[in-house]
């Protein structure tokens, strides 16, 4: 069922396009990540479907129901801000309490004093008090209620700020960038938690960040923004293995992908090195296009032997793996290639190397960034094109 | 505290500001000196800080019964209470909408409260004064507490302090079903009392020895201000009597003097206004 559905929403500020027309529908209890670069709209896009801000096209509907005139207040969508946004003037508790306060009680039984003597106040305020405490015991903050968010550490404040959000019970949730202040350690844990909090809830959320492994881990679907335009949105293994542009084949993956640009000749075969690929575009003239290739695809070999020859320049150790650069003889372009350590013991700082990749991984570009369908028809090694 | 060695930096840092604050002081001592002293010891050639004969309970005396001081010090509470609270109910919402909302007039407004802030009292005196009388308001609270009911300086002062709540926070509480009103009661004043405080010493202390505007729009001894009352007071009833003056004079400044010992530390909270922390 879709809960949340987004048509061609834009914003531009003085002259300025933030969003270029963003359409995409979220199912009930979907995890979407919006991710991309800084400054590529993703928090705009949050902030108006939150109604903190207005699109000046598009139409946005929750469950069915069209929210695009309707104020913040009434759309019944919680969000945690990257900065948790805790009123510092109220304990833990009474932060969480806040939003059931406001919807259930009247604003004569909200007063001071006046307000207690009210009918049906005082059962309204236990059952709020109930919630709070309920809600707390979950994410296991109940010793800090009494707490001033002054008086807590950057993770608690977080799991209070994300108590506040839940506790009403919304019916879309969002979260601008909600781990980018916590130390990587509780980073990583808190990833699980979140996600564990999101299957509870059962409620779509849409989840902000520029951190491509958190979109990757943690989503049900990644939707991948850059330069206010939404690139992709596809679950995190397609989004990964079959981007549809090639800035979205650049954003995800550490190290990035392998870009080499070559050409396309007028039967839409594309030849580099000994890696021969048959594009189904054809054109009537010779293009230039893009080759990319993840560098787990790339293989490095110490022999004469590969497609491709290169020159070793610099290596990163990291451990399980090691990062290899180098760059290719024939057209200088840089290729990063993840490598074993036991594959590069025998590697050594401007040593020549063979360069072989997995072919059915290559995948191919137009020069607009658009990905092409293309099939390797064959390989040749390095030595045999030079000869042929 | 630690014990702290006396350095010779520590020590001339004592001792220039010691000097700095009995300069300071010094009108005010010998105010206090004055007011112990007897009319003939005031005139004669020694000058002592310590008065020869302890006239106090005299001069007091004086000072207490030959004017009104109780009806002096509450009209100075009533009217600086009221200009205080209709000041702090006016400029908060004016401020936190220029600082938090976008609308059309923002920069038009931000044009005025600057100018607002270049005219002095004295240019609009007048025809305040004008008014006042066409409208038969000598004379009254009234008179005396609305030309200050807009305070462009604490538009100024509390619009600095509300640009640096965060956004988010606003934000959080719309989405939490605040009104915008409801916001300002609940999220922005409880955040805002440094910045209240040190407003309420500028103006309390302003309006309590303000004597240019009492003087001309009270006439009637019922409605004056502590410092009118006071020159009245030297007017009509001391003549030369400086000792029940400066007994007088003691009196009326004590309630700041002792609110400002009693708050000391929120007042210096309060001016130095470290910024909201989440």
């Amino acid at each position: 069922m879709t809960v949340l559905s987004l048509r061609g929403i834009a914003k531009s500020y003085g002259g300025n396009t933030i969003l270029k027309s963003i359409s995409f529908e979220a199912e009930a209890g979907e995890f979407i990540a919006l991710v991309g670069p800084s400054g590529c709209g993703k928090s705009t896009l949050l902030r108006i479907v939150a109604g903190l801000d207005h699109a000046d096209h598009g139409d946005i509907a929750i469950a069915g129901r069209d929210v695009s005139r309707v104020p913040a207040a009434d759309r019944n969508i919680a969000m945690v801000f990257q900065s948790y946004a805790l009123y510092p003037h109220l304990t833990a508790g009474q932060n969480i309490a806040v939003p059931l306060a406001m919807r259930r009680l009247t604003a004569m039984q909200r007063l001071p004093l006046l307000g207690s003597l009210l009918p049906g106040q005082r059962q309204i305020c236990a059952d709020i008090q109930r919630q709070v405490d309920e809600m707390a015991s979950s994410l296991k903050i109940d010793h800090l209620l009494g707490r001033k968010p002054g008086q807590m550490s950057g993770g608690q404040r977080q799991r209070v700020a994300l108590a506040r959000a839940m506790v009403r019970r919304p019916s879309v949730f969002l979260m601008d960038e909600p781990l980018s202040n916590l130390d990587a350690n509780l980073r990583v844990h808190a990833r699980g938690e979140i996600v564990d909090l999101h299957r509870r809830a059962g409620v779509p959320t849409l989840y902000v960040t520029h951190d491509q492994s958190e979109a990757l881990s943690m989503a049900d679907r990644v939707a991948v923004m850059i330069g206010g335009s939404l690139l992709q949105l596809a679950d995190p293994r397609e989004i990964y293995d079959n981007p549809s542009h090639i800035e979205v084949a650049r954003f995800l993956g550490q190290p990035k992908i392998n870009v080499l640009e070559t050409r396309m000749d007028v039967s839409g075969v594309v030849r580099f090195g000994g890696l021969v690929l048959a594009g189904e575009n054809r054109s009537a003239a010779e293009t230039p296009v893009m080759v990319g290739v993840r560098p787990e695809f790339v293989r490095v070999r110490a022999d004469n032997g590969g497609m491709l020859r290169a020159r070793v320049e610099r290596m990163e150790f990291l451990g399980s793996e090691v990062i290899v650069h180098t760059r290719l003889d024939a057209i200088g372009g840089a290729v990063t290639i993840k490598s074993t350590p036991s594959e590069a013991a025998s590697l050594s700082t401007g040593m020549p190397v063979g360069i072989d990749v997995t072919p059915e991984r290559v995948m191919l570009f137009g020069r607009d960034g658009e990905r092409l369908a293309a099939k390797p028809i064959g390989m040749m090694t390095a030595l045999e094109t030079a000869n042929g | 505290m630690t014990t702290t060695s006396l350095s010779i930096g520590r020590v001339a840092r004592l001792t220039v500001l010691s000097f700095g604050a009995l300069i300071f002081l010094a009108p005010y001592i010998f105010m206090i000196s004055t007011a112990g002293k007897a009319q003939s010891e005031i005139f004669s050639s020694s000058l002592w800080l310590i008065p020869q004969q302890w006239s106090y309970i005299e001069n007091f005396s004086k000072a207490l019964s030959r004017v009104s001081m109780s009806t002096l010090l509450i009209n100075g509470v009533i009217v600086c209470a009221l200009i205080f609270v209709v000041q702090v109910v006016v400029a908060i919402p004016c401020a936190y909408a220029m600082a938090k909302l976008r609308f059309q007039a923002a920069r038009t407004m931000m044009v005025l409260v600057m100018i607002g802030l270049l005219v002095p009292i004295h240019a609009t005196a007048l025809p305040l004064y004008v008014a006042f009388d066409r409208l038969s308001v000598l004379n009254s609270y009234l008179a005396l507490v609305a030309p200050f009911s807009i305070s462009v300086f604490a538009i100024f002062l509390f619009l600095q302090f509300f640009r640096a709540i965060p956004d988010d926070l606003i934000q959080a509480a719309r989405l939490d079903g605040m009104s915008e009103a409801g916001i300002v009661v609940r999220v922005v004043v409880p955040n805002a009392w440094p910045a209240i405080t040190a407003f309420a010493i500028f103006s309390v202390v302003a309006h309590w020895n303000d004597l240019f505007w009492p003087l001309i729009v009270v006439t009637n001894q019922d409605y004056a201000t502590p410092p009118l009352g006071l020159l009245y007071f030297r007017a009509a009833e001391a003549g030369d009597d400086y000792g029940a003056l400066m007994a007088a004079t003691l009196i009326i400044t004590l309630p700041l003097v002792t609110a400002f010992l009693l708050a000391q530390k929120r007042f210096v909270e309060g001016i130095t206004m470290t910024g909201l922390k989440g």
